[in-house]
């Protein structure tokens, strides 16, 4: 099944391709014009999920369906913008800023960002990045044609830019590079692409971060590719602060090299429909992977998160820790997927989603799905969906502690262990800011 | 400081207390004795405001005070400080934390400045000392992971910190092995003071060995069946429950029957 040519939103973009694909980075370059066809052709003939997909069960995409959005190949960049971007500043990082899916080098600093990095880190824009280290970048975009949906196709299609990250052997980035992308125009459409590569022994902290206005019903549409090298280590992780009618579906993908660490925090917070797919796949031997994840909602939001941790290789370890807060009509969506391939011996795989919902009326769907192939394994999964627990509530008040202030607590409380591993100080106390919840004026 | 009269409390619509008086004086101390199952621990709750515990009959006055009426925070704001029987784990907030918050809104609600930080360790350190406590302690999650001894002696930490007019501690004796019932018996008589009442809940009489109480009460039926001074423990120790329990049920059965 799929959302075809009957709905507004596939013909949209079905009609805006030809002539907009001339002005797309790269246009020029015959083998990423290959690759934008090849994704086009994919999404025409993918079209969008629907509930009928094994995948998107839970999440109706109907909603995004039946709009049309407005693809652009220029920007423009208001004083409102500068604003948005001050605001949403995180101290001590190397700042690119992205404005409906185009970088903006005047929002962006320290600049000029070379400058202040060690030698044989690359970082730029990935448009550019196309056109300088071809060599490099044109590998990942071989399976464009194969795109898993219609999302993932569109964004491989219509990319605009993105982040390019290149570490080589041995770079270690001491500022996490925090990557902005900040959306404007209602009905909007932008498409940002990130690459992440770090060689051998390199690591880095990268925030992919994703803002825009309350008023707007605008798509973000996004990809990013990680790929890490032999004891790499890399910690992303993704804010998803959209607007309150936004739409935002984002596919991260992670390919790890022996003995390398992946962090990931994935933290949901607007978006009237918000979905975000995590993969990483243990390439080689020993590889750690730690995702993380939190979900707050209310009103009427509706946050999926499909993960997948894919133990390809022996002796690998994972967690995966997922936590969801929802208040009042939210609903939201957890699919952990932890497959243990035949050749991986030994892996350690634990899994967690835990769920308070605050309101009768909130609601999650949490299914673990553990595909193991192997027999020397330990794998443990678990999840739960609760309300505020009544003897913490009243132990607290049997302290002194109101009510209301004893709720909240226990709702930050409960939240916070989803930042664990989060390292660099500005970023975990603007998330500690983001939590539900609040503390007591006490301490 | 505290009067119950004729106290009648139902938990899920079973009558736990029926017709409980006490009456307790700034400066005593009482032990509530009895065996399992006859309410002393229901007297504790309805104290300190746990939902669930539904008063259908009587009156409890605290400081001249209607209790009853007061929700359990501003009960604890009052100073009544209950020695939970199984305390609570709360991960994600910091011992610390909860005595600083628990502290601050007592101060808050009396009209009185909040401490600092500086003020306020240095008057936690004095009181782990005082419960032999590792200071470790303070920055762990309220009672995550603590063992049974830690859990009761982080109850009376608290409740030194928290300085209570009417304490009440819950069977705060049981699970807890010689040394540590002596810290803990300890921390309690240094608190004693003519403006602080007690009450004790205990099933046993080995608590009192360390803390001599000014009253002993023995509940039975859900009505105090006993009075005596601190040597009834002893008396119980000897003679067990079963003759309380049979004299108050003699006495039930001819209140019951009327006076004819």
């Amino acid at each position: 099944m799929r959302i075809g040519p009957e709905e507004p939103c596939v013909p949209g973009f079905l009609s805006v391709y030809p002539s907009l694909a001339a002005q797309l980075p790269g246009a020029a370059l015959p083998w990423l014009k290959r690759s934008r066809d090849e994704a086009f052709d994919r999404f025409a003939a993918l079209g969008l999920p629907t509930t009928r997909d094994e995948d998107w069960k839970y999440t109706s995409v109907a909603a995004i369906a039946r709009r049309v959005f407005r693809v652009e190949a220029a920007i423009e960049v208001s004083d409102e913008v500068r604003a948005v971007v001050l605001r949403h500043a995180i101290e001590g990082t190397q700042r690119m800023v992205f404005v409906d899916g185009h970088f903006v080098p005047g929002l962006s600093q320290p600049m000029p960002l070379r400058a202040t990095l060690p030698e044989g880190a690359r970082i730029g824009s990935l448009a550019q990045a196309v056109e300088a280290w071809a060599d490099d970048v044109a590998p990942s975009f071989a399976a464009a044609g194969d795109a898993a949906d219609g999302f993932t196709a569109l964004n491989a299609a219509f990319w605009s830019d993105g982040a390019w990250i290149d570490l080589a052997a041995g770079v270690a980035l001491e500022a996490p590079v925090h990557l902005l992308f900040v959306t404007t125009r209602s009905d909007g459409a932008s498409f940002p692409r990130n690459l992440i590569r770090a060689g051998e022994g390199a690591s880095a902290t990268v925030i992919e971060h994703h803002v825009g206005p309350d008023g707007a019903g605008y798509l973000s549409d996004t990809v990013t590719r990680i790929v890490l090298g032999r004891g790499a280590r890399i910690a992303h992780t993704k804010l998803q602060q959209e607007g309150r009618k936004a739409f935002h579906v984002a596919d991260v993908a992670a390919e790890q090299g022996q003995d390398s660490a992946f962090l990931s925090h994935a933290l949901a917070f607007g978006g009237q429909l918000s979905r975000a797919a995590i993969a990483t796949r243990l390439g080689a031997e020993g590889c750690d992977a730690k995702l993380a994840g939190l979900y707050v909602g209310n009103g009427r939001q509706h946050m999926d998160h499909h993960t997948c941790i894919d133990h390809a290789s022996p002796r690998g370890t994972s967690r995966e820790l997922y936590k969801g807060v929802l208040d009042e009509a939210a609903r939201a969506v957890f699919n952990g997927r932890v497959i243990v391939r035949p050749d991986a011996q030994r892996t350690d795989a634990l899994q967690s989603n835990r769920n308070l919902l605050l309101s009768e009326e909130a609601e999650v769907d949490t299914k673990p799905q553990l595909e193991i192939w192997a027999d020397d394994v330990k794998c443990a999964h678990g999840a739960t969906v609760g309300q505020l627990d009544a003897d913490q509530l009243h132990y607290l008040r049997a302290r002194g502690i109101g009510e209301r202030d004893a709720r909240a607590l226990l709702i930050r409380a409960f939240a916070a262990d989803a930042l664990a591993g989060i390292e660099h100080g500005p970023l975990r106390a603007r998330l500690e800011s983001l939590l539900p919840g609040a503390l007591p004026e006490a301490v | 400081m505290l009067e119950i009269r004729n106290l009648h409390v139902t938990v899920d619509d079973k009558p736990i207390l029926r017709g409980l008086d006490l009456e307790v004086r700034a400066g005593e101390v009482h032990a509530i004795m009895g065996p399992n199952g006859s309410g002393k621990s229901t007297l504790a709750h309805v104290l300190a405001g746990r939902e669930g515990y539904v008063v259908t009959q009587g009156e409890i006055r605290y400081m001249g005070r209607d209790l009853l009426a007061l929700a359990p925070e501003d009960r604890a704001r009052e100073g009544i400080f209950l020695a939970f029987q199984y305390p609570v784990e709360i991960p994600g907030v910091a011992n610390i934390y909860l005595l600083k918050a628990a502290l601050n809104a007592m101060r808050r609600h009396r009209g009185g400045t909040e401490l600092d930080a500086v003020d306020f360790l240095a008057l936690v350190k004095g009181k782990l000392k005082l419960m032999d406590m590792d200071e470790a302690l303070l920055y762990r999650a309220v009672n995550e992971g603590f063992s049974g001894g830690e859990k009761k002696r982080n109850e009376i930490l608290q409740m030194a910190v928290l300085e209570p007019r009417l304490a009440i501690l819950d069977e705060t004796d049981s699970g807890l092995d010689i040394d540590a019932l002596k810290v803990v018996a300890n921390g309690v008589n240094a608190m004693r003071s003519p403006e602080r009442a007690m009450i004790l809940v205990t099933h046993y009489q080995r608590l009192l060995d360390y803390i001599r109480p000014d009253r002993v009460h023995v509940l039975a039926l859900g009505r105090i069946a006993l009075s005596g001074g601190p040597d009834l423990a002893q008396e119980l120790e000897r003679r067990g429950y079963g003759w309380v329990e049979a004299e108050a049920q003699k006495r039930h059965a001819a209140s019951a029957e009327g006076p004819g």
